[in-house]
């Protein structure tokens, strides 16, 4: 397989509730953003990473759609579907195309328009990320799996709603510094605490919300990454999937997210690297009880004490490893199918030092981990300055 | 308006938690699998679940879908059956202060849903404290 | 020897109290408590209803007849609130219990006597030989009138009974019916609520149909009223079931145990099925058992029951009528009842 990099990234100009425009127009600004930053004249395949445009906007066959509306027709394109995980898995696909071979220039696209519907549509949607017929037919929200988790967790190691208040103030913080943020202001942990409880012990200020937006990227092999593109290429170390079961319920242990440390496993091995070697994390905080179980299952805390880093500065942007520059999920907000490329094009801006305010010194290796459901998918890529 | 078999053909588990039992290493599935994810086994027991259990972890929803809203908030948990199977399900009639981790439950049939004023109505199990 | 072979109830566990409900419309709440002679009644929650309490009450029933659900030849459900206008309660409850396929099933109605009705039946379709246990559970959620009297007495609960020749814990020595057009109370098809005929319903509703159907009953089976150890009267209020036991002789001993509609409100085609259960809970044998439904519209079922031997060991074996009315109580007020009882107009 050949080495693949990232020559060009973009969003769209702004995330949150865009009501002038539509999914198609969404994706193709990211996509052209993208285009224009990698200074490419021609795709040679796309990628469209969505969760579930049928139920939001009763749209399918986005990838004739895409491919037509960025005028690229007859380019092979194909959607990818992983719920939360779908624009992370979509860049996995891309980048085995052209590490395979088969294409050259290839662009991964995410995108989700979530403001068509009315909330409880949206609600319903986002829950078919979970066991449909066995956990939502019970009544259980996504918040309330999230819920569930973060009860066993603090039953299990005394994590505290603080603590986890902490993580939800860590990446307002970091997203008042990004312009594409939808929500780019910052809150306070008291605040979080005083918000409305909505499935104990979350309250609103721990879940990520409601967004419509996209983000892009464009890969090619490292070695004509040059020839391409003026920008410093960035090299794709490692790319790894993995999935465990669609219900909570199923699982032996609610306190883990085992897909997250099988794919953390198997990146960490095919790049050679390990915890300490990472620089910038974005991760999937669609809760804030989501970043501290994923913390540990990425080895970068002990098991039990994810609780503590964004309390005490650990993950923070001057911290020992910084999580979430772009906002995460949280601030920035959470397009289903357009979180895991915009985690890449964090990350790739990143490793280029392009993140300006928000830039993490010296930073050469990064590593993106986005997350479908709760937990039943996930897909993690490890960076590199090339 | 959903076709009613979807609801129809998941009677047996909603009813009666017809569970499978893999005749080759014991693990239990609810619902029933075609085969088994632990040792691969496409041999199995039918069994039904036990209908007393104890709470792994809940949470009682605030902010529910608005087909609960009648009831919100509602308690919802993962109850791990006596003898095996963990199934999520809301516990009614119950005090929130009074969830606790490793609490006793026991089974009861209740309507879940209304498929509208017009539509089939849909039954299923909840949990009540024993 | 025909009769139950074991039984069941189930009271939903939130009430609401007359005082709650008086001081929405203004009415005088003590009042209302001594005419009508009841303190509080049950309120079934949103995912209560006809199908699930009659399921509940079916599951303690098979507990202690200890039976094999499959053996059920019928099951009849006598409600006036069915969930469904067309499609029997019975097809459910059966599904749920285990009993089918092979099973009958049929909605009864009949006011609050329908309940008796389906335990006619299947005493008959036993008795027969065609079936070996028949299922017969009388349950209701009724809907009461905002700002009307029946508000303050329409209740929740079920009770069901298995009949069977095997083990029989109370043999059926005697049954009567007594039954005539009499326009009494009545629910059009479409109408939200019932309509009844005010002081009609009394003296030539309830207590002609009562107490003809206990006098004839008494003269069919050649007994009086001091042959028995309890009787059980369908009861509206708490008024109407001890005024009919004075004027037919019976003693307050007598009545006491089956008399739930104090603290649980008329429970309509559940009520004097749910006093039987009670009365079961706790009886020994030999006692002599008279049960008289009344459904209006008009008409009443009577039934005598003699306890056998076989009711010692029973008892335990599922949850008892009086623990579920007593205990594990929790008090809803007003807003929380209407909007339980879907009287909230909501957008759609």
């Amino acid at each position: 397989m050949r080495d693949v990099a990232v020559i060009g990234v973009g969003l769209n100009e702004k995330w949150g509730e865009i009501w002038e425009k539509s999914l198609r127009d969404l994706y193709t600004e990211a996509a052209l953003n993208a285009i224009d930053d990698a200074g490419v004249d021609h795709i040679d395949s796309l990628y469209v990473g969505c969760m579930t445009s049928g139920l939001f906007v009763s749209q399918e066959h986005l990838g004739s759609l895409m491919a037509d509306y960025l005028g690229q027709n007859p380019v092979p394109a194909t959607r990818v579907e992983s719920a939360c995980a779908s624009g992370g898995v979509a860049f996995r696909q891309g980048y085995l195309e052209v590490a395979s071979g088969a294409s050259d220039i290839v662009l991964v696209g995410g995108v989700e328009k979530m403001t068509d519907v009315s909330g409880d549509e949206a609600t319903f949607a986002l829950s078919a990320a979970a066991d449909m017929e066995y956990e939502c037919y019970q009544g259980i929200t996504f918040p309330g799996l999230y819920a569930l988790v973060a009860r066993a967790h603090m039953h299990r190691y005394g994590t505290t709603p603080m603590q986890l208040a902490h993580v939800a103030v860590k990446n307002h913080k970091n997203g008042s510094l990004n312009p594409v943020a939808q929500y780019g202001f910052e809150i306070t942990p008291q605040g979080v605490l005083d918000s409305v409880m909505v499935a104990d012990p979350l309250h609103i200020l721990d879940c990520s919300p409601i967004t419509d937006g996209a983000a892009a990227a464009v890969l090619c092999p490292l070695d004509l990454a040059k020839k391409l593109s003026k920008k410093p290429p960035v090299k794709v170390l490692a790319s790894a999937q993995a999935t465990s079961t669609i219900a909570l319920h199923s699982r032996k242990d609610m306190t883990w997210f085992d897909s997250t440390a099988v794919a953390a496993e198997k990146a960490y091995k095919a790049a050679g690297k390990g915890p300490k070697d990472l620089h910038v994390v974005e991760l999937h905080d669609c809760f804030t009880i989501a970043e501290i179980v994923v913390l540990e299952a990425l080895g970068l805390v002990e098991r039990g004490k994810g609780g503590t880093t964004a309390e005490s500065g650990m993950t923070a942007l001057g911290g020992k490893i910084p999580v979430n520059t772009s906002g995460g999920l949280k601030s920035k907000g959470h397009p289903v199918g357009a979180t895991g490329v915009a985690q890449i094009v964090e990350v790739t801006r990143q490793l280029r030092g392009e993140s300006g305010p928000r830039q993490v010194k010296g930073a050469k290796v990064g590593l993106t981990q986005n997350m479908g459901g709760t937990g039943g998918s996930c897909v993690i890529h490890i960076l590199e300055a090339a | 308006m959903a076709n009613p078999a979807k609801y129809w053909r998941e009677i047996p588990q909603r009813y009666r938690l017809e569970a499978a039992k893999c005749q080759s290493c014991g693990e239990i599935f609810f619902p029933p699998r075609l085969i088994c994810s632990r040792c691969k086994s496409r041999k199995f027991e039918k069994i039904k679940l036990s209908d007393q259990g104890k709470i792994l972890t809940y949470t009682v929803i605030r902010t529910g879908p608005s087909q609960f809203a009648d009831q919100t908030p509602y308690a919802v948990g993962v109850v791990e059956m006596d003898g095996g199977g963990m199934i999520t399900s809301q516990i009614a009639d119950c005090e929130f202060d009074q969830l606790a981790v490793g609490q006793r439950v026991r089974v009861e049939f209740r309507r879940l849903q209304k498929q509208g004023p017009a539509g089939i109505l849909c039954y299923g199990y909840k949990c009540v404290p024993a | 020897m025909v009769g139950i072979v074991g039984w069941g109830s189930c009271i939903p566990r939130n009430r609401i109290k007359v005082e709650e409900i008086a001081k929405v419309w203004g009415a005088d709440a003590n009042n209302y408590k001594r005419g009508l002679g009841l303190e509080e009644k049950s309120v079934p929650t949103p995912d209560q209803d006809t199908i699930s309490l009659s399921v509940e009450a079916s599951k303690r029933a098979l507990r202690r007849a200890g039976i094999n659900p499959l053996d059920i030849g019928a099951v009849y459900v006598g409600s006036e609130s069915h969930p469904y206008a067309v499609k029997p309660t019975g097809t459910v409850l059966a599904e749920a219990i285990g009993a089918t396929p092979e099973v009958h099933t049929a909605s009864f109605e009949f006011a609050c006597k329908a309940g008796t009705e389906a335990m006619f039946v299947c005493l008959c379709e036993v008795e027969s030989g065609r079936i070996k246990y028949g299922l017969a559970v009388g349950a209701d959620t009724s809907q009461g009138a905002p700002g009307d009297a029946l508000e303050y007495s329409t209740a929740a609960g079920a009770a069901a009974f298995l009949f069977g020749k095997e083990k029989v814990v109370a043999e059926v020595n005697e049954t009567y019916a007594y039954m005539t057009d009499t326009p009494d109370f009545w629910r059009r098809e479409y109408e939200h609520y019932p309509r009844h005929a005010g002081r009609f319903t009394g003296e030539p509703s309830y207590f002609k149909h009562v107490l003809g159907a206990t006098k004839g009953i008494l003269e069919r089976a050649k007994k009086t009223p001091k042959d028995f150890t309890y009787v059980v009267f369908h009861q509206p209020n708490g008024k109407f079931p001890v005024n009919a036991a004075k004027a037919l002789g019976f003693t307050k001993e007598q009545y006491e145990t089956g008399l739930l509609v104090p603290k649980l409100g008329n429970t309509y085609s559940g009520s004097s099925p749910i006093g039987l259960t009670a009365i079961l809970d706790v009886a020994k044998p030999g006692d002599k058992v008279l049960m008289v439904s009344y459904g209006s519209g008009a008409g009443s079922d009577a039934f005598i029951y003699t306890v056998t031997d076989e009711i010692r060991g029973v008892q335990d074996k599922a949850e008892k009528t009086r623990k579920m009315l007593d205990e594990n109580k929790r008090y809803i007020d007003y807003g929380t009842y209407a909007k339980y009882r879907g009287k909230i107009l909501k957008a759609e």
